[in-house]
């Protein structure tokens, strides 16, 4: 079966500051929205569909249409979190596969940063709406770095994984960092203690935020945004640029059951769908955008992508092996991660600004060669209720 | 004093009667009188197949840790002057998994184990007040 080529992405923007005072984040959306047309070499008024989480403002996808200025003749505020932006490029494949639409527009705005928003270390208030979920988890005083370290916590004791097999994780993203102006601004400006390469030993003797999870295996809280244009084959076939096309997605959700692996994300649900819709092998994929939030997100999603067998995560990750110059494949979040370049609160739209720019010789850590690529964002909380979805990229 | 940790709130009718239960020491849960699955948070329906036949039973209070962390930093008031202390899930013999603490350790990095033996212990806030099912090695 031929790998489908219905739509691809034919426009990129990831905005350029991580501390942006004074901004709000449908400012961000706008501007990097016109960033990405101008990339693509599409205009304004080409957009004729609208992918959005909905929630600046809380104008919802009534007011964001409105914001923008468009009219569009499809919209979808599809929101899971992080992971929301790989489910909106899917859902857009599909609309425009459909003849719906024809151009595509997903954005994202944060000012996590500037709002000063303690995401990781905050807690349940107990001030939110009574639900049967805030009713059951609020009085235990988890916190959302606590829920992802419970799931370390116990693949260590599952698997026999080292600390110092999952520290290496943090290590390759830093180096790809560092390769990434924006990447090391960004660390500046968020005052990082050191903006260098970092060691193993720099992860292990990092501190405790929550046990086992170190300071060094968890995400930056920055501003930040971008945008990202879909287009049928046609309209990209008129594109500045040489589109990227989306060949296979998948999306799953899991969330705590009596019994359940906490060890394994949604991911193992979707992963077949999306490799068995675009006819490739983990093995052939030369770029894995994985949503790192912390550490042990990043090794549950190699290890239920596929890209190693189930438990084995820890000896993938730790020979040096997911660098950007190493010939076995895959190179790992190569613009510096959510580790060390960019997390404003959901981090999926830059797996798919990095993806492409890999497939499009773009990177500054470029894989040589580099043919395909995967986006798999993971949204909501590993360790209770959260939704993963793999985007599949193939360069033209 | 510390400020009060974060509380159940209600009207919310799935999870009233589990909190309701506590203030008589009673960690209750419920199974399906259709397929016989085991059913936790509460729900008026089963998870597996649907039905809304349930019985409610209450647990013996003994179980494993399935897993569990540390919280070295919390920004919530309650927490925040605690010290570190630990969250977990822990699987009920019964065949349930509940969100808890995990108490009476001295170092509960060093002291609590994926897999240890716990039983439950009943945490009082109060006279009249719901009370918080946690745990301690068994």
């Amino acid at each position: 079966m031929p790998q489908r080529r219905d739509a691809a992405i034919v426009g990129i923007h990831e905005y350029p500051l991580r501390v942006a005072p004074g901004v709000s984040s449908l400012q961000i959306k706008a501007a990097s929205a016109a960033a990405a047309l101008a990339d693509a070499g599409l205009s304004w008024s080409d957009v004729d569909a609208l992918y959005d989480t909905g929630g600046d403002q809380n104008i919802g996808g009534l007011g964001i249409a409105e914001y923008f200025g468009f009219k569009p003749r499809v919209i979808d505020t599809t929101y899971v979190g992080g992971s929301s932006f790989e489910f909106q490029a899917n859902h857009a494949l599909t609309m425009i596969a459909a003849g719906k639409c024809n151009v595509a527009l997903l954005t994202y705005g944060s000012t996590a940063h500037s709002d000063r928003r303690a995401i990781g270390t905050a807690g349940a208030t107990g001030m939110g709406p009574a639900t049967f979920i805030n009713n059951m988890e609020d009085p235990w005083g988890l916190t959302l770095i606590g829920n992802y370290a419970m799931v370390k916590s116990r693949h260590l004791f599952q698997y026999g994984t080292t600390p110092e097999q999952f520290a290496h994780i943090s290590v390759a993203t830093r180096r790809h960092a560092m390769r990434n102006p924006e990447a090391v601004q960004a660390m500046t400006d968020l005052e990082f203690v050191g903006v260098r390469d970092i060691t193993v030993n720099d992860v292990l003797e990092s501190r405790l935020i929550a046990y086992p999870l170190r300071l060094l295996e968890c995400c930056m809280v920055s501003d930040g945004g971008g945008a990202v244009v879909v287009a049928s084959a046609a309209a990209a076939r008129n594109c500045r640029k040489k589109p990227v096309w989306i060949i296979g997605t998948g999306e799953a959700t899991k969330y705590r059951e009596n019994g359940g692996d906490i060890t394994v994300s949604a991911g193992a649900q979707a992963a077949p769908m999306a490799f068995g819709e675009a006819g490739v092998s983990p093995a052939e994929i030369d770029v894995l955008m994985a949503y790192d939030s912390f550490s042990i997100t990043v090794m549950c999603l190699i290890e239920d992508l596929g890209f190693c067998k189930k438990g084995e995560g820890g000896q993938f990750v730790s020979d040096g092996h997911l660098v950007f110059d190493d010939p076995r494949k895959p190179a790992l979040n190569t613009d510096g991660g959510g580790l060390s370049s960019n997390h404003p609160g959901q981090r999926g739209l830059f797996l798919l600004l990095e993806a492409t720019r890999q497939l499009r010789g773009e990177s500054t850590s470029q894989v040589k060669d580099a043919k395909l690529a995967v986006a798999v964002g993971n949204g909501g909380q590993l360790g209770s209720r959260h939704a993963t979805a793999v985007t599949i990229l193939a360069a033209d | 004093m510390a400020a009060p940790r974060p509380q159940p709130r209600f009207p919310e009718p799935d999870t009233q009667p589990f909190w309701e239960a506590t203030k008589r020491h009673e960690l209750s849960y419920q199974t399906c009188n259709t397929c016989n699955a085991v059913i936790f948070y509460p729900r008026s329906h089963c998870t597996k197949c649907g039905s809304r036949d349930l019985t409610r039973r209450v647990s013996q209070g003994a179980g494993a840790v399935y897993t569990f962390t540390v919280i070295m930093q919390s920004r919530h008031p309650a927490f925040a002057e605690l010290g570190p202390y630990a969250v977990a899930y822990v699987d009920l013999d019964e065949g349930f998994r509940i969100m808890t603490n995990i108490v009476g350790v001295q170092d509960p990095i060093r002291d609590i184990q994926c897999g240890m033996r716990v039983q439950l212990r009943w945490h009082d806030q109060g006279e009249g007040q719901l009370a918080l099912p946690m745990f301690e090695p068994a």
